[in-house]
């Protein structure tokens, strides 16, 4: 593995998991019970300013399709990769020294309160 | 080591460079004697054989980067190096705040406890892989994986190298706390008496005990843990008998207790209490400083003894703790008591599988029912892997014939 200068910051995927079919973590989007999760999510993207790189909140599982490939045959299946309890439904790539502050930053996430964030660090290639 | 991890940046790397220097130093110091200061002289040779390892191998501009640096640091080193107190001084703190800031890392919360207390053990403690791997019974590959697989996060996921600032030092230095407690359990409940890897386990423990009670002198739960630890190893010479068995704090010989030990635990004790803020290690330290001070058996100071695990049991209300409580009890106002404690359903069911509570209950019994007293020894018996622990149980049994 490449080793990296320690001055560098690095880039953490902060994938967010939450049970998709709980409305106290997904209300419809329509709904009074949404403000407060957008208006965290808004001074959370206020706050991070350019230490977010990139993100995007995904619909639900329901809309998935899991496509693979086997012996050169495309295999497409409804539904996500795997049935869990709580599901991938959005991420941040952010940008941080180091993990410590990746994780009070994830801590920060609306999310984290209603479900579960997972830090991972971004492959850098160029290292 | 720490102050090597200083310099790389990268645990491997670090480790690599120390025991170039410990193997140079065990080839040395027979024929020069042990310089007055091992550490700094370890940490210089450690750099100049990484430099000219670097030189050799030396690919890529990272590695002349990093060979340039450490050249720097020994250079700086060795202008304010030589032998005066202040240097000493000086170098022993910077020793220590590295170390420290090792002990960080290596106690990471997003490690699991069994990665945390390895590479604890090795990259602090210096201990082995094999020496690691017998200390907790488990075989040597599953060490070294775990070590590997816990420097790799450390490096890939970028892990600091730091102490935590102060928002963080609290929660992270009590992590420290549990890690440390952990080894030390481990060197201490394993202890057999010949094994000496676990004795090591548990003067490391008491060193970085010590290490976090100068960090955070404020804590008085850092404190605590030194005292604590203090206080249970002063026993640890009596507590196991020349054949190598459990001698129970009742039947031991008080004059084999540590004094330097309990004195220090003590202090420690003192200075945690005056801070005014209680908390589960202040109070288990409390206890045992409480069993330190009588000066035979008959004069343990039962009913304070049972007062403080009340306390511990709001503080901490784990089943253990309870049982603990119960015992006491029994010693205060006599086993029925106690034995009234140990029958609530809740508690009998959760400590089913654990022989303490079974050789606990069978102790209360012998005087009252000897036939369910040796049931109770027998069941025990059965839960345990300890050796010493089952011939101290057939030992029992066999004295109620």
């Amino acid at each position: 593995m490449a080793k990296r200068k320690v001055q560098d910051p690095m880039k953490y995927a902060c994938l967010i998991y939450s049970d998709e079919k709980d409305p106290g973590a997904n209300p419809d989007p329509q709904s009074e019970a949404m403000q407060p999760i957008m208006a965290g999510y808004m001074s959370f993207s206020e706050e991070m300013g350019e230490r977010i790189q990139g993100g995007e909140a995904l619909m639900d599982t329901a809309m998935a399709t899991s496509v693979r490939v086997v012996d050169g045959e495309v295999v497409t299946t409804d539904g996500p990769f795997a049935e869990t309890k709580e599901q991938l439904g959005g991420f941040y790539i952010l940008e941080a020294d180091d993990l410590d502050s990746a994780i009070a930053a994830a801590a920060k996430i609306p999310h984290a309160a209603m479900g579960t964030i997972e830090v991972r660090p971004v492959l850098d290639y160029s290292a | 080591m720490a102050t090597l991890v200083g310099d790389f940046g990268n645990l491997s790397d670090a480790e690599d460079a120390a025991q170039d220097a410990v193997e140079q130093a065990l080839t040395t110091w027979p024929d020069t004697g042990i310089p007055s200061s091992p550490g700094a002289w370890l940490t210089t040779v450690a750099r100049r054989r990484s430099i000219d390892r670097l030189r050799r191998s030396s690919k890529g501009a990272e590695k002349t980067e990093l060979a340039a640096r450490l050249e720097q640091r020994l250079t700086e080193h060795t202008a304010f190096g030589g032998e005066s107190a202040m240097d000493a001084i000086e170098n022993e703190t910077l020793l220590r705040d590295e170390q420290l800031r090792l002990l960080f890392a290596c106690c990471h919360p997003s490690l699991r406890p069994e990665a945390q207390m390895a590479l604890t053990l090795r990259s602090i403690g210096g201990l082995t892989t094999l020496e690691i791997a017998r200390a907790f019974v488990i075989p040597e590959p599953t060490v070294a994986q775990r070590l590997v697989r816990a420097k790799k996060k450390i490096a890939g996921a970028g892990i600091p190298f730091r102490i935590p600032p102060d928002e963080e030092l609290l929660p992270r230095t009590a992590l420290v706390r549990t890690i440390v407690y952990l080894i030390f359990n481990e060197g201490y409940e394993a202890s057999s008496g010949t094994d000496l890897i676990r004795e090591d386990l548990c003067h490391e423990a008491i060193r970085l005990a010590g290490l976090v009670a100068e960090l955070t002198p404020d804590d008085p739960e850092s404190l605590g843990l030194l005292a604590l630890l203090q206080l249970i190893h002063s026993r640890s010479t009596a507590r196991v008998s020349p054949s190598g068995d459990l001698v129970l704090l009742a039947d031991q010989d008080r004059s084999a207790w540590n004094p330097v030990l309990i004195t220090s635990g003590t202090t420690a004790l003192d200075r945690a209490l005056r801070l005014e803020r209680p908390g589960p290690l202040q109070i288990q330290a409390a206890i045992q400083a409480l069993h330190c001070q009588a000066p035979t058996s008959d004069d343990t100071d039962w009913e304070q003894i049972e007062l403080l695990y009340r306390r511990l049991t709001e503080l901490q209300p784990t089943s253990v703790v309870s049982l603990n409580h119960a015992v006491a009890v029994a010693m205060a106002r006599g086993p029925e008591a106690g034995l009234d404690m140990l029958a609530e359903p809740e508690l009998a069911s959760a400590l089913a599988s654990y022989s303490h509570f079974h050789s606990a209950r069978a102790d209360l019994l012998r005087t009252i029912d000897p036939v369910a007293s040796k049931a109770a020894y027998r069941r025990a018996l059965a839960l345990t892997e300890s050796e010493p622990e089952m011939r101290f149980l057939e030992r029992r049994l066999a004295e109620l014939g």
